[in-house]
């Protein structure tokens, strides 16, 4: 790292005694790049061990990498922390102008400790945090009225990120999201409910340093080759024109496309909710993510009427991308779009994680199907499939918990199975609720191996499609193996906070130049030897909170449902996860 | 002939920055400091962006609040900095309606845009371009 590099200052906010520290850590960012590398670390430091996720011991650590605010589409922000949803490792990553806002603040990291008396706040300046006074923002209804009025009341407009929550976050939904930009989300593993734990409404963070390069010509000249890869590449133009939701027809068209809580593996009305469709009439605006090219974000217009008065219409501006799509969508049965996307519209008004939210109704709409439950329990709801209105009446009490059904819900798909039953069809992995591929065995050891329980771990769907383009069965303990590998290297890209999407320009030759323009000399082979270290760091994390990957839940429905590559066979998953851990 | 950084159509930009840490890059470094573009949104992403940078105007504004004669117009429209000169007053930030006299805090002087252009080929949507100013036609939209 080049000396005077800001990376190395990691801010130190304490929410109980309202003051806060910088810290030069050269060392941490030296060893661990920054990202997850460098949070996993602040992490063990941090967090005691059986913390309780809800309470005051539990930190919040943000890291950005050295590449930030130096090459485009390094613009992600990794959180970790201890999840209120599995109770174990929680990260998770975003995007919109976070990175770069940290960044430029002149920070690597930011550590939040402890507990605030009162609703506040933060201010993060350079050299300066302000605790604010949010008692007036508790309660509030809508996400986005909290990340409008932050963005009145405080400076840096352009040069900022504001993170906020929901009322999901400080209703203690384990699966609350922190929403930044109003349409980027740290949505996995309930951060927005640790959030709300500490009585931390949102975090505004500005600046505008300069970042010393080791070399000017160099830097220059990579900078130019990276960016050209990354406006001219056929994969990235792919998330520039349709985005994330281009997935839907494929998925559909090979069968790997979760439906009606993974009773189907197609939905038939996929196409009026594709993509394509989306794109073709709703889309309003592409937008980007600070320092990125690309500008995968999707924004769909949505203009609806107000019945009681002859042309009077409202026009919603809201994100949409793939993942919604499945859980808000398919899951649910649901094929009206707009229906879809005043859906997803709630859930962000509420700050839930979208992808889990879907899975609970999912499940709680089979349970109700199949007599586990009844209207006495879903507080007088029909859930039914296709029902958008009340699937966001039920959201609403998710969060609101007026009955121990849904104070149940609020808890996940497992726990909510271990009281009511169903644990069969109850979709989560890890604990965490399924992502939308159901492409074949890979798919789900990823989801079950995966330190975040996420398909972006190790990308096993993508393994899956390719076994089925080529006809070459997988086999289970390479499969373990491959998953192992892409998730070391996707420790390296997360700790340099390369956003995955930008993995194919991002080669590991191209890292290593970048690298060098920051004043690190690390070749192919260390920054592997690096990846393979973090995510063995993550899983001794992991495993001393309890974790055990020989005692993963497998999902009964997921061996039932044929899916791209037919029944998925347990005996296959179960030793890919015993090569997986082997190599570990 | 004069050029400058003509804004041709704010409603594609996509927010991506790629012009401000351009201009940061052609001073030498990383990041965005003593960038002279300067991209936000328009009350919230959902809204679009709003594109802020010097327009080179004929009869600048800045100038003419300038105490000493730091910042003078350009022939054909526009301002230079000299920077010797500049008492860091800030009264050119002040008289700027478009709030394209941005502030450098650590040197206490204003960042105007030069009119160089390195930053108009990273806008992959064609939101900016550098314009002789003769053909340039400032008519609203």
């Amino acid at each position: 790292m080049l000396p005077h590099d800001p990376l190395s200052r990691v801010l130190t906010i304490d929410l109980d005694k309202r003051r806060y520290e910088i810290q030069e850590r050269p060392e941490l960012f030296e060893a661990g790049l920054g990202g997850a590398g460098a949070a996993i670390r602040l992490l063990e430091e941090t967090c005691p061990k059986g913390a309780d996720p809800m309470g005051p011991d539990n930190p919040i650590i943000f890291a950005v990498g050295p590449l930030v605010g130096l090459f485009p589409i390094a613009s992600k922000t990794v959180a970790m922390f201890k999840s209120p949803h599995t109770g174990n490792l929680g990260e998770s990553h975003a995007g919109g102008r976070s990175a770069v806002a940290i960044r430029m603040a002149g920070y690597g990291a930011i550590v939040i400790r402890g507990r605030s008396a009162s609703p506040v706040y933060l201010a993060i300046e350079d050299g300066m945090v302000h605790f604010r006074d949010a008692s007036a923002l508790w309660g509030v209804r809508s996400s986005y009225t909290v990340g409008s009025v932050i963005r009145q009341r405080e400076g840096g407009s352009g040069l900022r990120t504001i993170m906020r929550i929901g009322r999901a976050g400080e209703q203690g939904v384990s699966y609350a999201c922190v929403i930044t930009e109003t349409y980027r989300h740290f949505g996995r593993l309930g951060l927005g409910a640790v959030f709300g734990s500490k009585l931390l409404k949102g975090i505004v963070v500005s600046g505008q340093r300069a970042i010393p390069v080791a070399d000017r010509r160099a830097y220059r000249e990579t900078y130019d080759a990276i960016f050209d890869a990354a406006t001219r590449s056929p994969l990235m133009l792919k998330y520039h024109e349709l985005g994330t939701p281009m997935n839907v027809l494929p998925l559909n068209e090979i069968g790997g496309l979760p439906t009606r809580n993974l009773q189907q593996a197609r939905f038939e009305h996929a196409e009026s909710i594709s993509g394509e469709r989306l794109a073709e009439q709703y889309l309003g605006r592409r937008v980007a993510c600070a320092h990125c090219p690309v500008a995968c974000v999707h924004l769909a217009a949505l203009r609806i009427p107000y019945p009681p008065q002859p042309y009077f219409y409202k026009t919603l501006m809201l994100g949409y991308d793939y993942e919604p799509i499945y859980a808000l969508g398919t899951m649910l049965g649901i094929s009206d779009v707009s229906g879809m996307l005043q859906s997803m519209d709630e859930v962000e008004v509420l700050g839930l994680d979208a992808m889990s939210a879907g899975v609970v109704l999912a499940w709680a709409t089979e349970a109700l199907e199949r007599g586990l439950i009844s209207e006495r329990e879903t507080d007088g709801l029909a859930l039914a499939w296709g029902d958008a209105v009340t699937y966001r009446e039920a959201a609403l009490k998710i969060v609101a918990q007026p009955t121990d059904f849904y104070r149940a819900l609020a808890r996940g798909v497992d726990h909510a199975a271990s009281i009511y039953g169903g644990s069969e069809f109850a979709l989560a992995f890890g604990g965490n609720e399924m992502p939308g591929y159901h492409t074949g065995p890979a798919g789900h050891i990823n989801f079950l191996t995966g330190a975040r329980h996420s398909h972006l771990d190790s990308a096993g769907y993508s393994l899956d499609q390719k076994a089925a383009r080529s006809g070459k069965p997988l086999v289970a303990e390479e499969t373990g193996r491959a998953l192992l590998e892409e998730e070391r290297w996707r420790q390296v890209l997360s700790s340099l906070v390369v956003c995955f999407f930008a993995r194919g320009v991002y080669t590991p030759e191209v890292v290593t130049r970048a690298l060098a323009s920051a004043g690190f000399d690390l070749n192919g082979e260390a920054l592997n030897r690096l990846g393979a270290e973090i995510l063995r760091q993550k899983y001794a994390f992991k495993e001393r909170e309890g974790f055990d990957l020989s005692q993963l839940r497998i999902p009964q429905r997921i061996l039932e449902t044929p899916s791209t590559l037919g029944q998925v066979d347990e005996a296959f998953i179960q030793q890919a996860i015993r090569a997986y851990g082997e190599g570990l | 002939m004069a050029k400058r950084l003509s804004v041709l159509d704010a409603d594609r930009c996509v927010g991506c920055q790629s012009c401000m840490f351009a201009c940061a890059r052609r001073q030498g470094h990383g990041g965005l400091e003593g960038s002279c573009i300067g991209v936000h949104s328009a009350g919230g992403i959902g809204n679009g962006f709003v594109v802020v940078v010097c327009r080179a105007c004929p009869d600048p504004p800045c100038a003419r609040v300038c105490p000493t004669d730091a910042l003078a117009p350009r022939e054909g429209g526009g301002v230079r900095l000299k920077q010797t000169l500049c008492i860091g007053c800030g009264n050119c930030v002040a008289a700027c309606p478009f709030g394209a006299a941005f502030w450098d805090p650590r040197q206490n002087k204003p960042q105007i845009c030069i009119y160089c252009g390195y930053c108009a080929p990273y806008c992959p949507y064609d939101v900016i371009k550098l314009e002789e100013l003769e053909e340039v036609r400032d008519v609203a939209p």
